[in-house]
């Protein structure tokens, strides 16, 4: 077995792929968003729980898409529980150059480096551009959906 | 009677393989020299687009450096010679399909133009309540123009059934023509299921009907002899690329009299008589279609793909990739949790299929890190696979360069993926 692959297909994706944490449609989201890769038709549905302070309650998913999107959507919503907006966005923008850097180390926010300790799992995606978009498509839509927006697109 | 037969299904691989000799007809094809990912490349995508053989990087090339210029318009030596090269590879084009006369032969961009063209130009003569049928398998190339016509004049959209084995059944097409029936635009092969339709016997019910029919023949052309006379036709389109030839050209192919009739489709050079203030007049097909400067040299690599298709022969290559498809077919069903989708009884090479638990992008992803280039995804064709009840699909396609050895390694791979996701 190559050892990209590996990395790529490691046992905590391969585990979330299979069994997705947080599939489900909470009662009264506070916002929503749906997400598309027309490249490959994967589409799934962010919904989050905001308290009065901001703070994310809960975060889930509907959808379907490859082991990597599912996986990437299901350690997101474990990951989101108990932060703030802003941490939120912050954390977008550490995973999304976690996935599309390709240098050995990508240059991370301040902060940042607790949530992404175990979302680093992700960063195998490097070595295959294609399927980057696999992992970011989640998190381009619960930025939407925190942006108050109702559709994401992955680039 | 249908164009293309149905091939005998022989039982030995070996046997099949006589067909032709694809390990040496490989090496036609500069690709295969270098190595994918540290493999062999084993190219199993030819039905989203096929290599190019020397012979028609050559002619691109020789056209280039010994006979370039634009044509129809110059009085000069180069111009004559490349307007004699682009006029030939036109009456290629007519010869491979049997057409009445080069004359039948429009150049576009592709078969997605060549449908289009026709949408927006025989649909100039369309008026809301106007009906046109396609069917279940079309790829959005042939859905989406007619979509556009439907916003655009108020026509109504029939749509031809399949059965849950991807067979387009006849009856249930025939029920949808009517007296309002005017364009029957419907698939010679399926792109993603493989299905041949019975083309000449759904022509044949649609001139009865009254309507005229459109066939886009994009998966026919580069696996069988087609002969657009015999199979009743008034339109026929296809790519270049997937037929061994560049990218940027394709065909549509009309009868004289139906291309004759309709309006203009870009307005520009080349395609008119003479051109005044008040009034402008037009040539006659195919130029009347051919505004601008044409892809003079991806026509001239387009013939260059014919001339090595037809010295080979569309029969064997037909003969060679019925045996790769049973081939395939014989193995891949019988591997655990796998299901083949689109088992109808006379498909061309090509065979989609799904693995439970596995999703087809991480099927393609693994199977690419072993050299085994296959597509996954919806194929351009989001209401079949909706109709399938399906996301997506893996698919193989398979082209003349083909070997046995090529399913044995997309098997070997399709064994790592299933223990990788055990």
């Amino acid at each position: 077995m190559p050892n990209d692959l590996r990395e790529l297909y490691q046992k905590v994706i391969l585990d979330h792929g299979r069994t997705p944490r947080n599939f489900r449609r909470p009662a009264h989201p506070t916002c929503r968003a749906e997400g598309n890769n027309p490249m490959c038709g994967d589409a799934l549905s962010v919904f989050l729980v905001l308290d009065d302070r901001g703070v994310i309650e809960d975060a889930a998913f509907e959808g379907q898409g490859c082991a990597i999107s599912l996986a990437s959507a299901s350690l997101m919503t474990e990951t989101l529980k108990g932060m703030t907006r802003a941490e939120a966005e912050r954390l977008f923008e550490a995973f999304h150059s976690l996935c599309t850097h390709t240098d050995a180390e990508p240059a991370l926010p301040e902060g940042s480096a607790d949530p992404l300790t175990r979302l680093s799992v992700f960063a195998g995606v490097r070595a295959f551009p294609i399927r980057a978009k696999c992992a970011t498509l989640p998190w381009q839509t619960m930025k939407a959906a925190l942006a108050g927006e109702t559709e994401a697109r992955s680039k | 009677m249908s164009i293309i037969t149905p091939v005998t299904r022989l039982e030995s691989p070996a046997v099949k393989a006589d067909a032709l000799d694809a390990r040496r007809l490989r090496d036609d094809f500069p690709i295969f020299a270098q190595s994918v990912n540290g493999h062999r490349l084993v190219y199993l995508d030819s039905a989203a687009s096929a290599q190019k053989p020397r012979a028609v990087l050559d002619a691109m090339r020789d056209a280039y450096e010994t006979g370039y210029a634009n044509v129809h318009r110059g009085v000069h030596t180069l111009s004559q010679r490349a307007t004699e090269a682009f006029e030939g590879a036109r009456r290629k084009v007519a010869r491979f399909i049997n057409a009445a006369s080069a004359d039948e032969i429009v150049f576009v961009r592709g078969a997605t133009e060549a449908i289009n063209l026709v949408a927006s130009t025989f649909g100039r003569s369309l008026r809301a309540g106007d009906e046109v049928v396609l069917s279940e398998l079309e790829h959005h190339a042939n859905i989406v123009p007619w979509q556009m016509l439907r916003e655009e004049r108020g026509i109504v959209l029939k749509i031809a059934p399949i059965d849950d084995t991807g067979t387009l059944s006849l009856d249930r097409f025939a029920a949808l023509l009517s007296p309002r029936t005017r364009m029957v635009a419907m698939t010679h092969a399926s792109n993603a299921l493989g299905t041949i339709t019975p083309i000449a016997e759904i022509i044949r019910l649609a001139h009865d009907a009254g309507a005229l029919v459109l066939v886009d023949g994009c998966q026919a052309v580069p696996h069988a002899p087609v002969d657009v006379q015999a199979i009743g036709a008034d339109f026929y389109a296809f790519s270049s690329h997937k037929l061994y030839g560049p990218t940027g050209i394709g065909v549509l192919w009309g009868r004289a009299a139906e291309l004759n009739a309709l309006p203009p489709y870009q307005g520009g050079g080349e395609m008119i008589l003479s051109v005044t203030w008040e009034r402008t007049t037009y040539k006659k097909a195919p130029h009347r279609f051919e505004a601008g400067t044409p892809p003079i040299v991806e026509a001239i690599g387009l013939g260059a793909a014919i001339d090595y298709l037809q010295e080979i022969g569309l029969g064997p290559i037909q003969a060679h990739e019925q045996g790769l498809l049973a081939y395939a077919t014989q193995r891949l069903s019988a591997l655990p949790r796998l299901r083949i989708v689109g088992t109808a009884e006379r498909k061309a090479a090509i065979v989609s299929f799904v693995l439970e638990g596995v999703h087809p992008h991480d099927i393609g992803t693994i199977l690419d890190q072993k050299g085994v280039a296959i597509r996954a995804g919806h194929h351009c064709a989001q209401p079949l696979m909706h109709r399938l009840g399906l996301p997506a699909t893996a698919r193989v396609s398979f082209g003349l360069y083909n070997t046995m050895d090529d399913i044995d390694k997309l098997v070997d791979g399709l064994h790592m993926v299933m223990e990788l996701f055990d």
